[in-house]
């Protein structure tokens, strides 16, 4: 039997029964439609954290103090020591690949000016954070170079931190109060939005050194080094290491590489895609059900055809062929259709939010038209064969 | 051509046996005419089977052109009915989605005949059996008459040496049935072979010899 004419024959046999093959045609669509748009899903959600992760500054090593590890019964053993502006500057200096790097020391306290105030997280860093977090400045400048700068009482404001406080003036060279402290405002600025739940137009920025003193704080909260590039990273991490061992005489540091928190965030997307995909298939698994049900309906309902069939001289095998081409028709119709119905979905949401960047990928297009197919083979076959089994004079007779 | 020796057919129902046939022995020549006859129950439809290579004999030998058949495969059984068997039917068989052309078409789809040497041939039993109006109708849009004509085109569409007939005007009007027996003996005498099952004393005088059946043996022969 030619492949066309086994085609044809399948799709007179199901436009026969227009309403149990949509229905079959539907439970197919709505699984696949799922598996699309969920992966799609799942893909822009990672996507999206790369995205945010590489705008906060690629080629990133953070320092943080202590050491994520179980210490001795001691219970005041692990003594760490503090995470210093001057590690900062030894790193810079001293760690081949390093371009720059920026101490981060933060707290919240309120801003005020006159009689408006607004509590915000305070950063105290140095004038190299710019250039690594890649931020804009809108109007003045951001904090002065050079170390002899650490300490004074400049301000930059984020902007929305400006806009709240000078309600449509500017605010440069006007002072602030954070707490007790004057700054004189310096800068202010471009918005940045959110990133990674991180409002950086919320916030202020002060010399780090000024920062500890009026936190009360001895050691930083973050040093950030960025590096010539993503092939360094590891290399100059494992520098880092050495250099703070050396000057600090033990392990009481904890470095991480900005690609190792992003794979970390990518491979937990990842999972979560998988998982979405796994509770889509359940549904595709349904479908084949449903299509296994209305094909076994149909070889009952169809004995005498079959009967006849075998009587004109079909093979066991050609019938099988047919109702096995009846299966898979039903499933991969269903299978175009939850891919149109999908991308369609996917479409529709990213004209709803824009910024997401929601597409499924190309395997997913593909795994999810040869699922379709495979669906009606797989739950096709017992059907099928039932078809084949049936003894030709009982299906001729029995009326 | 057609050699029964000595066959017998045994069903298992249950915990009893039925025995359908009980050492049938029979031989048909080429171009034959013959009826069977016998009240229902008497076998006559098991031995159609048989002869059509849809079941097969539980002991005995059915020799058709020389080969034993109860040695074929069953694809070669399926082969052997897809060239050499047409089949008749009391209630027609007529796929109802299909029209008369597609359900003529039928046997030379599954024989791997391309579509249009199937068009064309389908076309020329049609109207060999006088519908050559009634292409396109479905089963439903034909009378009882002709869709046993549509029958028998499919029947003969493959060109086979066998005709078997079961009943063929077993749920026809006096004077269709009149036309559905003109027809077959009509193929008869262009060389068919023609086995018609009846209980119908009418048509089965009309074939030079009669074969009467009565609980699975052969009675008497006549004519």
């Amino acid at each position: 039997m030619r492949p066309g004419d086994l085609l044809g024959f399948a799709f007179a046999a199901l436009s026969g029964h227009r309403l149990r093959t949509g229905l079959s045609v539907a439970g197919v669509a709505v699984g696949i439609s799922a598996v699309v748009a969920l992966t799609a899903l799942g893909e822009g959600a990672r996507q999206y954290v790369v995205q945010e992760f590489t705008s906060l500054g690629s080629n990133l090593v953070i320092v943080m103090p202590g050491r994520v590890e179980t210490t001795g019964a001691m219970p005041y053993g692990g003594v760490t020591h503090d995470l210093t502006i001057e590690d900062a500057v030894a790193i810079e200096q001293r760690v081949a690949g390093v371009v720059r790097t920026a101490p981060v020391s933060v707290a919240t306290e309120t801003v005020r000016f006159g009689d408006r105030g607004r509590s915000v997280p305070i950063i105290g860093t140095s004038a190299d954070y710019r250039f690594v977090r890649q931020l804009q400045v809108a109007a003045g400048r951001f904090l002065p170079e050079g170390s002899s700068h650490l300490a004074g009482n400049e301000i930059v404001l984020g902007t929305k931190v400006a806009r709240e406080l000078f309600v449509g003036t500017s605010p440069l060279g006007k002072i602030v109060r954070v707490g007790p402290y004057r700054f004189r405002v310096v800068g202010v600025l471009a918005p940045k939005g959110r990133s990674l739940g991180f409002d950086f137009d919320d916030l202020v920025f002060i010399p780090v050194r000024t920062g500890m003193r009026i936190f009360n704080r001895s050691s930083l909260f973050r040093i950030l080094v960025e590096t010539s590039s993503t092939a360094e990273l590891a290399p100059v991490r494992r520098r880092v290491l050495a250099l703070l061992r050396e000057r600090h005489r033990a392990d009481d540091v904890t470095v991480v590489t900005q690609d190792a928190v992003l794979d970390a965030f990518s491979s937990i997307l990842a999972v979560l895609t998988l998982a979405l995909v796994g509770i889509a298939s359940v549904s595709l698994a349904v479908a084949g059900v449903g299509i296994m049900n209305v094909m076994l309906v149909s070889v009952a309902e169809r004995r005498p055809e079959i009967g006849l069939l075998k009587a004109v001289g079909a093979t066991d095998r050609q019938v099988l062929a047919a109702f096995l081409t009846e299966a898979v028709v039903l499933s991969s119709a269903g299978g175009l259709l939850g891919l149109l119905a999908g991308l369609g979905a996917i479409r529709a949401f990213v004209r709803i939010y824009p910024t997401f960047p929601a597409s499924p990928p190309p395997w997913a297009v593909a795994a999810a038209l040869g699922v379709s197919v495979l669906v009606g083979a797989v739950f096709g076959v017992v059907p099928a064969r039932r078809a084949t089994r049936l003894d030709p004079v009982a299906a001729l007779t029995r009326r | 051509m057609i050699r029964l020796e000595e066959v017998w057919r045994i069903y298992r129902v249950g915990e009893s046996e039925v025995q359908a046939l009980k050492g049938v022995s029979l031989e048909i020549r080429r171009g034959e005419h013959l009826s069977l006859m016998g009240p229902s129950g008497s076998g006559k439809s098991t031995l159609m089977h048989i002869l059509g290579c849809l079941d097969r004999p539980t002991r005995g030998r059915y020799l058709f052109e020389g080969r034993d058949v109860g040695t074929l495969s069953d694809e070669e059984r399926s082969l052997l009915r897809q060239r050499e068997i047409g089949f008749v039917f009391q209630f027609f068989h007529l796929l109802p989605r299909l029209d008369a052309l597609g359900n003529v078409e039928l046997p030379m789809l599954f024989a791997g005949i391309p579509r249009g040497e199937r068009r064309r041939r389908a076309r020329e039993a049609l109207d060999a059996v006088g519908l050559s109006d009634r292409l396109d109708h479905r089963p439903d849009q034909l009378s009882g008459g002709q869709r046993q004509r549509v029958a028998i085109a499919r029947a003969v569409v493959m060109e086979p040496s066998l005709l078997l007939a079961d009943e063929p005007t077993g749920n026809l009007d006096r004077s269709s049935a009149g036309e559905v027996m003109e027809l077959l003996e009509a193929l008869n005498r262009a060389g068919r072979t023609l086995v018609v099952v009846t209980h119908d004393p009418e048509v089965a005088s009309r074939a030079p010899r009669v074969v009467r059946m009565s609980d699975g043996e052969l009675l008497e022969e006549e004519g």
